[in-house]
């Protein structure tokens, strides 16, 4: 009886022991819903949510400081997508947060001084350029976040608006005109 | 005799393929204008290399491949380029894209043709050529043939698909009846590139003529190639399906032919090969059919880039014809307009009515009758895909193999609800694309927004190092000569830090009188022997020309024509 008791207290100790050693072995690092949350974010990194990026934002989000509508770039659909990874209820854009269509710069290189202003902006390195030297916007790059375009001097950023092409058109939901059957 | 197999589903829709074989395949005339598209081909489009208002030659390269997966475009025939700008095409979303506009001169005057004797070549070199002369399968993929050929997985089996199973369609039909030889003897060319013996020409039982007019072809060329009449079931023409039949092998979910070691080439890409290899001829005109609600359905030869309303208007549409479409009528696709242009993917051109086609009666519920999945050729439970599409849950459709469906639209022609099953499966597949895409995107994004505020925060760390280790030196330097003097000097208690910060100011000025210096370098340095000589000739001319100017008075205007000598 008294064996078997202490049995089974070596066990338990043993197998805490485990277990603690695991939690401090193998800790993930960081947060992982904020990570979770940062993963269906569209890391525009615009700021337009009130933080300084997507990441931040995430962090808000996972402390439950802040809503799950404020990222415009993010659509409709990211909201959906953030309602449903934390379990509440969809909830509307506000009235001053409306998404866009999506954009991207586009730098009028007659006009560039090369004040460099505008990479300074740009929160993933999309602009190419030197000092005195005309800049360019690395197409592909651009997230279409509209931080360079308040600081430029000459004001010759412009946001062009992605149109519609052969590589990135989509077949549309089937919708069929209402025939009358009387 | 071979053992064919057998694969699941399929259906038998009339095959309406007599109209378009009675008569022989006719040369269509030479426009009066073309339009070439510069993407003809799965891939990279391809670039203009020709100038508006050059003059080509047939046969002469007007776009060069851009990337791996890419193909050459050429001109169709000799005439002028007067364009070279976005264009209406044949494709469903009506949108332009980049296209040559070719007036021809009426001569057809080949260009260089480079013939090869394809024994003495390498695969390598057979697929530069392939490349360089735009061969591309023509049965509907225009997958570039020569990556076909790249493909490093050993080939025991090449299959050539001549089973034509789509309704209408008869341009490989007809290929095979008239030019059998020239199509086994470009078989032959892929043959010997892919170092396979086993060959096998598959061709549906409803196609007797071609099968025949094949069989004496591969007689008469002593090939040990094997003919064999398939079972006419539709998709029965679906490469993978094709090869499932012959070989009995399946290709697996998600992979390639080759990757069970067959290879499949279409009847008239091999004989676009055998046209390429051994007469030089870049790929610039095809064989379709014009068919459907036409007085004379019938298969022409045309160059790449004619307007289909040239064709059609050939065989005389009738009255009521009120849309074109472009492939069959299970796959095809409904044309935007019927002058675009003839392309590399083209096989078939089908005049439609409300009398020939009418439109499907309203989509209803599905009932959950099963028959769907009782004819998908791929296995697949149509009716739960749909489900998924039509929810936009995209997520489970995928993992219901959305991206397996063949797009063959036999469970929609089975379908007792008339439900558009494939426009549903096309809708979901490209949502599915541009999200993955844009994922990544915004990977990138995440990435690139991580490393420059790394980038940032090095870049702050290393500007405070610097700044320390100059206050250290300074303040070491102070010390020493305050040593070495012993005389004390009163100083500022800051003075330390405003030389530095003096001195780094006027690093940056001098760094950027440099940059100044060398970002705008004299055009005069680093001239050629002959700029030299043309300076000096032009300064002894200035010279004459002031001297002129001296000598006639102050007031006259300096001779402008001594230039000229
Ligand atoms: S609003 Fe801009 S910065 Fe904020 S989460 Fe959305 S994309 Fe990122
Ligand atoms: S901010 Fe404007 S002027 Fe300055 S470098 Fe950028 S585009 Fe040029
Ligand atoms: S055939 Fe049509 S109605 Fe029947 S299960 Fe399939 S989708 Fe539903
Ligand atoms: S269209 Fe797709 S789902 Fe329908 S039968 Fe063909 S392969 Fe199957």
């Amino acid at each position: 009886m008294i064996t078997a008791l202490w049995i089974m207290v070596a066990l338990a100790a043993l197998l805490g022991m485990i277990l603690g050693y695991a939690s401090i072995r193998f800790r993930v690092e960081g947060n992982p819903l904020a990570e979770k949350i940062d993963a269906v974010l569209p890391q525009t990194q615009c700021g337009q949510c009130g933080y300084p990026g997507c990441k931040p934002y995430a962090d808000a989000i996972a402390k439950g400081e802040a809503d799950i509508n404020l990222c415009p770039p993010g659509g409709e659909e990211g909201i959906h997508k953030l309602a449903e990874l934390l379990g509440v209820e969809f909830k509307p854009f506000g009235e001053n947060a409306q998404p866009k269509p999506k954009a991207v710069a586009f730098i009028d290189e007659q006009t560039c001084i090369g004040c460099t202003l505008c990479i300074q902006a740009c929160p993933v390195d999309a602009i190419a350029g030197a000092a005195k030297q005309m800049h360019t916007i690395i197409a592909s790059e651009c997230t279409g976040c509209e931080l360079c375009v308040p600081p430029c001097p000459v004001d010759c950023i412009s946001m062009l608006p992605i149109e519609e092409q052969l590589t990135n058109w989509k077949w549309r939901y089937p919708v069929y005109a209402l025939r009358q059957t009387s | 005799m071979i053992r064919l197999h057998r694969f699941h589903g399929g259906i038998h829709p009339p095959t309406h393929k007599a109209e378009s074989t009675r008569t022989p395949i006719m040369s269509a005339p030479l426009p009066a204008q073309l339009t070439i598209p510069f993407r003809q081909h799965a891939g990279e489009a391809a670039k203009p290399v020709v100038q508006v208002g050059e003059r080509v030659l047939k046969g002469q390269l007007i776009g060069e491949p851009v990337g791996a997966i890419s193909s050459s475009i050429h001109a169709p025939t000799s005439g002028t380029i007067t364009a070279i700008d976005l264009q209406q095409i044949a494709h469903p979303s009506a949108l332009p894209d980049l296209c040559a506009t070719l007036v021809p001169d009426g001569l057809d005057e080949w260009g260089v043709r480079q013939t090869l004797s394809y024994r003495q070549l390498s695969s390598d070199e057979l697929q530069k050529h392939l490349r360089r002369s735009g061969i591309v399968g023509l049965g509907g993929a225009v997958f570039p043939s020569d990556m076909k050929l790249r493909h490093p997985i050993v080939v025991d089996t090449l299959v050539i698909n001549g089973a034509e199973c789509e309704p209408y369609i008869t341009c490989d039909d007809m290929l095979m009846r008239e030019r059998a030889e020239a199509i086994v003897r470009g078989i032959e060319i892929l043959r010997h590139a892919l170092g396979t013996d086993a060959v096998l020409i598959g061709i549906e039982d409803n196609k007797p003529q071609a099968i025949s007019a094949m069989q004496r072809a591969v007689d008469d060329s002593s090939h040990p190639f094997k003919v064999i009449a398939v079972p006419t079931v539709y998709p029965g023409g679906s490469a993978k399906h094709l090869i499932k039949v012959l070989t009995g092998v399946e290709v697996p979910s998600g992979k390639l032919p080759t990757d069970v070691g067959v290879q499949c080439y279409n009847v008239a890409t091999a004989y676009a090969v055998h046209r390429a290899v051994e007469h030089g001829e870049t790929l610039v005109s095809r064989v379709v059919t014009v068919t459907g609600n036409v007085e004379q359905p019938r298969n022409y030869e045309a160059l790449i880039g004619t307007p289909f309303s040239d064709l059609v208007a050939l065989s005389i549409p009738k009255a009521d014809t009120n849309r074109y479409i472009m492939g069959g009528p299970m796959m095809g696709v409904e044309l935007p307009a019927v002058n675009v242009p003839l392309v590399k993917a083209s096989n078939c051109v089908i005049a439609a009515s409300d009398a020939l086609f009418p439109p499907p009666p309203a989509a209803m519920p599905c009932i959950r009758c099963t028959r769907c999945a009782q004819v998908c050729p791929v296995e697949l439970q149509p009716q739960d895909l749909y489900w998924f599409a039509q929810s936009h849950n995209f997520g489970k459709a995928q993992e219901y193999d959305l991206f397996d469906c063949i797009e063959c639209g036999a469970c929609a022609y089975v379908c007792p609800s008339s439900i558009p099953l494939v426009q549903y499966y096309r809708y979901a597949k490209s949502e599915i694309r541009a999200r993955d895409h844009e994922k990544r995107a915004a990977d990138l994004a995440r990435e690139r927004h991580e490393f420059r505020q790394f980038r940032i925060e090095r870049e702050k760390q290393e500007k405070a190092e610097r700044l320390a280790q100059k206050e250290r030196a300074a303040a070491a330097a102070k010390a020493a000569a305050e040593a070495a003097a012993a005389i004390p000097t009163p100083l500022e208690p800051n003075a330390d830090a405003e030389d530095t910060q003096q001195m780094r100011i006027d690093a940056a000025l001098a760094r950027a009188k440099e940059q100044a210096a060398t970002a705008h370098p004299r055009n005069t340095e680093a001239l050629t022997p002959e700029q030299r000589a043309e300076i000096e000739a032009i300064e002894v001319r200035r010279a004459h020309i002031h001297s002129l100017a001296a000598d006639a008075g102050a007031d006259d205007e300096p001779p402008k024509n001594s230039q000229g000598n």
